[in-house]
């Protein structure tokens, strides 16, 4: 498999602070790539870097095998979809997807016709002639998306394309996105804050955490092989348990992570299966979430652990006393803590 | 609630809010009112009062005003001698105009993307900081500039360069004996004086050119100047044009900075100027204002045309 982007012991310093802090990464041809992570976490400066927007400090940058170091953005055959889309605003729809091709020297009948076919691809024909103030943020965000992939990239860039959109349009973007990356065979690398797009839609995932990658992984590994407390904490908030913890809980004397959905609960005065691990709780908040409902407990000796339980259970009350219990298997050892 | 503190202006101030509060409408009409008088009543009227004379003649005879409705005050202008004074000035405007505009793009651009801080800080005073001083003392210190015995003419003299200089200034037409008495020197001190307008409102419009749609022009495969010419300067455009609007309406209404630096040929302001007062033609010095307000307004309709007020 060819090497989309590699990144080389790359750092990017501004002053005196590491937005990029000697990252080393392989993003294979094709791929759905995402990098997650707090904002300041330097998952975008990765991307700008990519794109040519920034120059490393040290370390060394290869698209698709060639040396990215001085290549300006122009040179690079590598398309942006910026977060707030950057659409021109004194062009028309169509001379903005158009634009890739204009600067390339096209004509303008054959540039129209492939400005057009873009447009079909994200699902607006016909909005040609129409200005970037007309449209709603969905579809800005899909001529974004077309002005990028008529240009026919090696690696598109999205820079958190779905973060000012309602629930609902993002979801369907997400699936949109995800069919449009299969069809199409691009490398795409998605920049996002929000751990549910970047499971449900990549391949793989990169955490950053301070300018540094803290774990790679396919979403799966993410999620459930978290190899730190941050990755454990940042993905889908677990219960993150001190070695003292786990052992008393009925672990390994090591760090580890136990996630809400993996406990189970029981209302007043049952009791716990003989094989499995428990604790007697007490209610302290109860967050309604819909499908299920997460409730923050407390043991009796002070120590706090989440659960996720579903609605179906009925209504939950604080102050009310629940048993918990879970399978020993149901811990996870974070490797990445001493 | 201590109701000792409670006086009866702030009672009172507080009734007339909750009065208006209600009703937005006439708070903006007693806001507008005042502006608005002003401008409606003592600007337009005397605007219109102006029309009304250049439609009126002067009996060349007695030298007192006829007022009968006449097109032959404005069949005056179109005499040679008049024709040229207008060619003049307006040639003044556009060249002031372009040359303004070169002068301030950089400097706006510079001001609008890079400097930050105290360097912008500095960048506001150094531009308003000619706007301070009288206009004549400006104008006179340029006087002297651009003199015979002038810094220019030592500079250039310094430099072996007075070769330089003297072909400039034997250029037919605006040529002549020195920098000072000559139309180069008019243009210079023209630019000079009306910079500031030119600079202020560019840089106003690039400063709201975000920066992430050069950096998708960069992307997009757009080479800087291809950026330049299809993205910055199209958005631009609407300062470029406000600035010009001063710049172009300002040296066509000029009537001092030609009589002092130049080769003494006549401006429309100083047409206006001796038609109103020493001539005491009010007909033909009206019809005389009545052409930068034409000029104008097809530049408008040209600069609309041209799409530079759709990004607005």
């Amino acid at each position: 498999m060819t090497t989309a982007v590699s990144f080389q012991r790359a750092s990017r310093f501004f002053g005196q602070v590491r937005a990029v802090d000697d990252v080393s990464l392989d993003i294979a041809e094709g791929e759905f790539f995402a990098m997650l992570g707090p904002s300041g976490s330097g998952k975008t400066t990765c991307l700008r870097l990519i794109a040519g927007f920034e120059q490393p400090s040290s370390g060394h940058i290869e698209i698709f095998g060639a040396t990215a170091e001085g290549v300006p953005p122009y040179r690079r055959n590598v398309n942006t979809v910026f977060q707030d889309y950057a659409l021109f605003p004194h062009m028309t729809v169509l001379e903005n997807v158009g634009y890739g091709l204009m600067v390339k020297g096209i004509k303008k009948a054959e540039r129209d016709a492939k400005a057009e076919e873009a447009l079909a691809l994200v699902a607006l024909p016909a909005y040609g002639g129409r200005r970037p103030s007309q449209l709603s943020g969905g579809q800005r965000q899909r001529v974004a998306l077309a002005r990028a992939l008529v240009n026919k990239p090696k690696v598109l860039l999205l820079d958190e394309p779905l973060g000012a959109l309602d629930l609902k349009l993002r979801e369907q973007m997400q699936v949109e996105l995800k069919t449009l990356q299969r069809n199409l065979g691009i490398t795409f690398v998605f920049v996002t804050h929000d751990q549910g797009e970047a499971l449900s839609m990549a391949d793989r995932v990169a955490i950053f955490n301070q300018g540094k990658i803290v774990q790679v992984g396919t979403p799966e590994d993410i999620y459930e092989r978290p190899q730190t407390r941050f990755v454990a904490d940042f993905v889908g908030s677990s219960n993150v348990l001190s070695p003292a913890l786990t052992k008393a809980a009925g672990g390994p004397e090591k760090w580890s992570s136990l996630r809400p959905e993996k406990i189970h609960l029981l209302r007043k005065g049952k009791l716990a299966p003989a094989s499995a691990m428990a604790a007697i709780v007490t209610i302290k908040a109860v967050h309604y979430q819909g499908a299920s409902t997460r409730l923050n407990t407390i043991t009796a000796d002070g120590n706090q652990i989440n659960v996720t339980a579903p609605s179906a259970l009925g209504r939950f009350s604080e102050g009310e006393a629940l048993t918990l219990h879970w399978p020993a298997s149901a811990f996870h050892v974070m490797a990445g803590e001493a | 609630m201590n109701t000792a503190t409670v006086t009866d202006s702030s009672v009172l101030l507080r009734r007339i809010s909750d009065v208006l509060f209600g009703r937005p409408r006439l708070l903006l009409f007693l806001l507008l009112a005042p502006p608005l008088i002003w401008l409606g009543v003592v600007y337009l009227g005397s605007l219109l009062a102006l029309l009304l004379h250049s439609f009126y003649s002067i009996d060349e005879f007695s030298g007192f005003i006829v007022y009968e409705f006449t097109l032959s005050t404005y069949a005056e202008l179109l005499r040679l001698s008049n024709m040229d004074v207008i060619l003049r000035s307006l040639t003044m405007a556009v060249a002031v105009t372009l040359g303004c505009a070169a002068l301030a793009f950089p400097i706006s651009y510079y001001a609008a993307r890079y400097a930050r801080g105290k360097w912008k800080a500095l960048f506001y005073l150094l531009v308003m900081l000619p706007l301070w001083s009288s206009y004549l003392v400006k104008v006179y210190a340029w006087k002297l500039i651009l003199a015979k015995e002038g810094i220019v003419s030592w500079i250039a003299g310094q430099l072996h360069l007075t070769w330089a200089l003297e072909a400039l200034l034997s250029i037919p037409v605006i040529g002549g004996p020195s920098l000072s008495f000559s139309s180069i020197g008019t243009f210079l001190v023209f630019c000079y004086v009306w910079l500031p307008y030119m600079i202020l409102p560019t840089q106003a419009a690039l400063e709201r050119v975000p920066g992430n749609l050069i950096e998708a022009s960069a992307d997009l495969g757009a080479v800087p100047a291809q950026t330049f010419r299809t993205v910055i300067l199209p958005l631009a455009l609407p300062g470029l044009i406000a600035g010009s609007i001063f710049t172009f309406s300002l040296t066509l209404g000029d009537y001092i900075i030609p009589q002092i630096i130049g080769n003494s040929s006549y401006f429309l302001g100083q047409a206006v100027y001796t038609l109103q007062g020493t001539a005491g033609n009010i007909p033909l010095a009206a019809a005389f204002t009545v052409v930068p307000i034409i000029i104008m307004l097809i530049y408008l309709s040209i600069a609309k045309r041209m799409g530079a007020f759709d990004a607005l």
